[in-house]
């Protein structure tokens, strides 16, 4: 009787998902259903596998090929793509180990969710067209068979970025290169851009540039969940611990010019889980670093950086945990609908969140006034003192507003560079780094997850060449500078 | 990873019911049934879990809409922007006006085809694309229409915020939008109609994605001074019509 129900249900969410995709229409609620009808009577069937190595919540399993550390975007992007191009279904296990699953500190979660092409390196503008393109087909990408499309709320508003005299040449010169890879952004007078947008004061203003496609901001919790969900689709493992220590075997080479190396390679992880001092090795073939703004960290417990200063070996991870204050107030009189993500030439941003006249913003401090990152509290006083004043210069509506809330999050910032590091250390042979974005991560992450899977499967990147991202940058003091940090 | 033992059950129950078929098409004749199974026989020789199978039927119907999208601006150089972007619309069923000309339609294709060359030069001021399949990639072809002065994209399924943030090369000559019934334009994709300050008429009724359609109305009012907004009102005063008519002609004094 039971399985007659069962195959009832399935039988039907198979019609109605092939009819509501012909017909373009969805029809969430039905297939939700079904899929929860479906999961109870699972359950309560006889003679279903019990087995606690797959129950992922409580202990990971003993192996995985690859244990991704961080289940932030950035890692759930490399499993997708490691699980999407391996060539046969099932070949790699993966194993995401993520010590918080409310995401209550992750970048991720507390980013306010931009994509913009408006960089100066070409790569990061590629990497931003790559995502554009996956996020636009995000339900294409991340379909779960019964599961209800992801409304991903994209607000396509574009980025306006503002030059004074003398930021104008290279903001024109950043328009050359956005355009070459592809990116649609125009550049505006302050004439054009009083006419476009009166709301603003042109004042000190000599040159703007404003995205018209693919840039804007999104709700990063979406794609999170997303990844998520479709990664547990394809078969990757999840549990919740910390991972504490790596523990590797070291071989000893020599160079051709006779200089004495050690390679080393991570055989087991150790992860400890929650609420407890027990830890569980994990043995593994290979690492993945994505730890966001703890990844330096993450390094150091493999050794990285351990080591008389100027040698590769004593080459840091420079990526450090910044402390980042986001702003949400009322202006009932400020910008409207069409309000793109503005960005002051002070570095002072805002943009509209959704139709209440609500805006969110805020500004990253200089260098000496770094605040310290030990907690997520907020200071409103910064808004005050730093934020407000050039807002209500740029926007003259701002001179009367009401904070309403803010928060605090975390930058993974790099502080070489300000950009990402992609690819294999070169001396732990088997870690691969997918951190330091720096905050514009969340916007790379497809690009990024798919660039890190190729150099794994393949060896090398096919989509995207990546290889200024490479770890050896820092020791070979080459600083691939990225221009445009909001 | 815990599914296969399920899976594999899944499998065989659809296979045991007339499943599918049975189902889709009742009036399936037994001849093709046998065909169809066999071929779902030979799918699940090769994928081994029904999910999977599922999973592939689903990434098929994606593909048919995106084929139905595909570029044809190759041909441009050929028979030129307007000839290409009309045979576009038509291919997906939808209408074309020519200037100073009647509409045409996916039915008078044959005779279009005949008389390309008298529209080489002249442009298309109105397209009517309702209920079409066209999406982003799709919207290639239609941008090729740079006179455009009316567009509607009633009801298309496939037409979503990212498409119209694309619209703005319209800018300059487009006048009429109409993006009633499309279930997946919310306000923020609307926001982005700031683009085309020549609009005079928008039809923005019955769009389920809106999450405030009325706040959402006052906004693109004032956003748009110039041009006349039809929302969620003037959808409610078409419902109210054709219950009312019905008690009018009952009424002596309405012949
Ligand atoms: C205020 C703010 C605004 C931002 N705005 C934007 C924006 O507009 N656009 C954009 O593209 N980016 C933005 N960013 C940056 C973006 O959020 C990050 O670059 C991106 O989320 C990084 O992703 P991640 O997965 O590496 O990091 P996270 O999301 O931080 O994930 C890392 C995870 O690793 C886990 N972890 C760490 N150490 C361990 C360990 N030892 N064991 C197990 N788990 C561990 C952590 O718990 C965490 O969940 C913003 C960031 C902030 C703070």
């Amino acid at each position: 009787m039971l399985r007659r129900v069962l195959r009832l249900a399935s039988g039907r969410a198979l019609v109605a998902r092939a009819l509501s995709t012909r017909r373009g229409g969805s029809t969430p609620d039905r297939d939700g259903k079904v899929s929860e009808i479906k999961k109870k009577i699972q359950s309560i069937l006889p003679g279903e596998p019990w087995n606690p190595l797959y129950d992922t919540s409580h202990l990971p399993p003993e192996r995985s090929d690859v244990v991704i550390v961080g289940g932030g975007v950035l890692g759930l992007s490399v499993a997708y793509w490691l699980k999407k191009l391996e060539n046969r279904r099932g070949a790699i296990q993966v194993l995401v180990v993520e010590r918080d699953h409310t995401y209550s500190q992750a970048s991720t979660a507390l980013s306010i969710g931009g994509i913009r092409q408006q960089f100066s390196l070409p790569e990061n503008i590629q990497l931003s067209l790559f995502s554009a393109n996956f996020l636009r087909n995000i339900n294409e990408y991340l379909a779960v068979v019964d599961a209800p499309p992801l409304d991903l709320q994209f607000n396509p508003l574009g980025y306006l970025l503002l030059a004074s005299e003398k930021g104008a040449a290279t903001m024109e010169s950043n328009v050359k290169v956005q355009r070459q890879e592809g990116a649609k952004v125009c550049l505006m007078s302050p004439e054009q851009l009083q006419n476009k947008f009166p709301w603003i004061n042109t004042k000190g203003v000599a040159l703007a540039s404003y995205g018209m496609e693919n840039e804007g901001w999104f709700d990063p919790w979406c794609l999170l969940q997303g990844l998520r969900r479709k990664v547990q689709s394809m078969g990757v493992l999840f549990c919740q611990g910390e991972v504490t220590r790596f523990i590797s075997s070291s071989s000893h080479m020599k160079t051709t010019s006779g200089k004495e190396v050690t390679l080393k390679r991570i055989y087991e992880v150790h992860v400890k889980m929650d609420h407890s001092m027990e830890y569980q090795p994990v043995e593994c073939a290979l690492v993945i670093n994505a730890a966001g703004a703890w990844s330096g960290q993450v390094a150091e417990l493999a050794g990285i950086g351990k080591g008389p200063p100027g040698t590769l070996q004593g080459t840091r991870l420079p990526v450090e945990p910044r402390k980042r204050y986001v702003y949400l107030w009322h202006c009932p009189q400020g910008p409207g609908l069409e309000a793109p993500l503005v960005t002051d030439m002070s570095g002072a941003y805002f943009r509209r969140e959704g139709l209440g006249n609500n805006y969110l913003g805020g500004l990253s401090p200089i260098e000496e006034e770094e605040p310290d990152p030990g907690n997520l509290e907020v200071d409103y006083d910064f808004f005050q003192d730093k934020v407000w004043p050039p807002l209500a210069q740029r926007v003259p509506a701002f001179e009367t507003l009401k904070v309403r809330s803010a928060w605090a999050g975390y930058y993974d910032y790099n502080t070489f560079d300000q950009n990402g590091v992609v690819g294999p250390h070169p001396l732990v042979v088997n870690m691969y780094f997918a951190a330091g974005f720096s905050g514009h991560g969340l916007q790379q992450a497809p690009g990024v997850g798919r660039a890190v899977a190729e150099m794994v499967l393949e060896g090398h990147f096919q989509t995207i060449d990546l290889s200024p991202f490479l770890f050896s940058r820092f020791y070979l003091g080459e600083k691939i500078q990225e221009h445009v940090i909001i | 990873m815990a599914a296969p033992r399920t899976s594999l059950r899944l499998v065989a129950a659809i296979w045991s019911t007339r499943g599918i078929h049975g189902r889709g098409g009742a009036a399936t004749p037994e001849g093709s049934q046998k065909k169809g199974k066999t071929l779902l026989q030979f799918l699940s020789d090769r994928f081994y879990d029904v999910e999977f199978l599922r999973e592939y039927f689903l990434q098929r119907q994606m593909l048919k809409v995106h084929q139905k999208n595909r570029s044809f601006t190759h041909m441009v150089e050929q028979y030129g922007p307007y000839i290409v972007g009309a045979c576009f619309i038509l291919d997906q069923g939808g209408m074309v006006k020519f200037q100073n000309n009647d509409w045409i339609g996916p039915k008078e294709r044959g005779r279009f085809a005949l008389e390309f060359s008298k529209f080489q030069e002249v442009s298309v001021e109105a397209v009517d694309a309702s209920g079409c399949a066209i999406n982003y990639e799709g919207l290639d072809n239609l941008l090729l229409l740079r006179n455009l002065q009316s567009l509607s994209l009633r009801h298309c399924p496939h037409v979503d915020d990212w498409c119209l943030s694309r619209l703005y090369p319209l800018a300059s000559s487009l006048q009429e939008l109409s993006l009633a019934g499309c279930p997946h334009i919310s306000e923020r994709g609307l926001a982005c109609l700031h683009h085309l300050p020549n609009l005079r008429k928008l039809d923005i009724s019955d769009l389920p994605a809106v999450s405030n359609p009325g706040l959402t109305q006052i906004l693109m009012e004032e956003m748009l001074p110039n041009c006349e907004i039809l929302g969620a009102s003037w959808a409610q005063g078409l419902n109210v019509e054709p219950e009312e008519q019905p008690q009018d002609k009952a009424s002596p004094v309405h012949v």
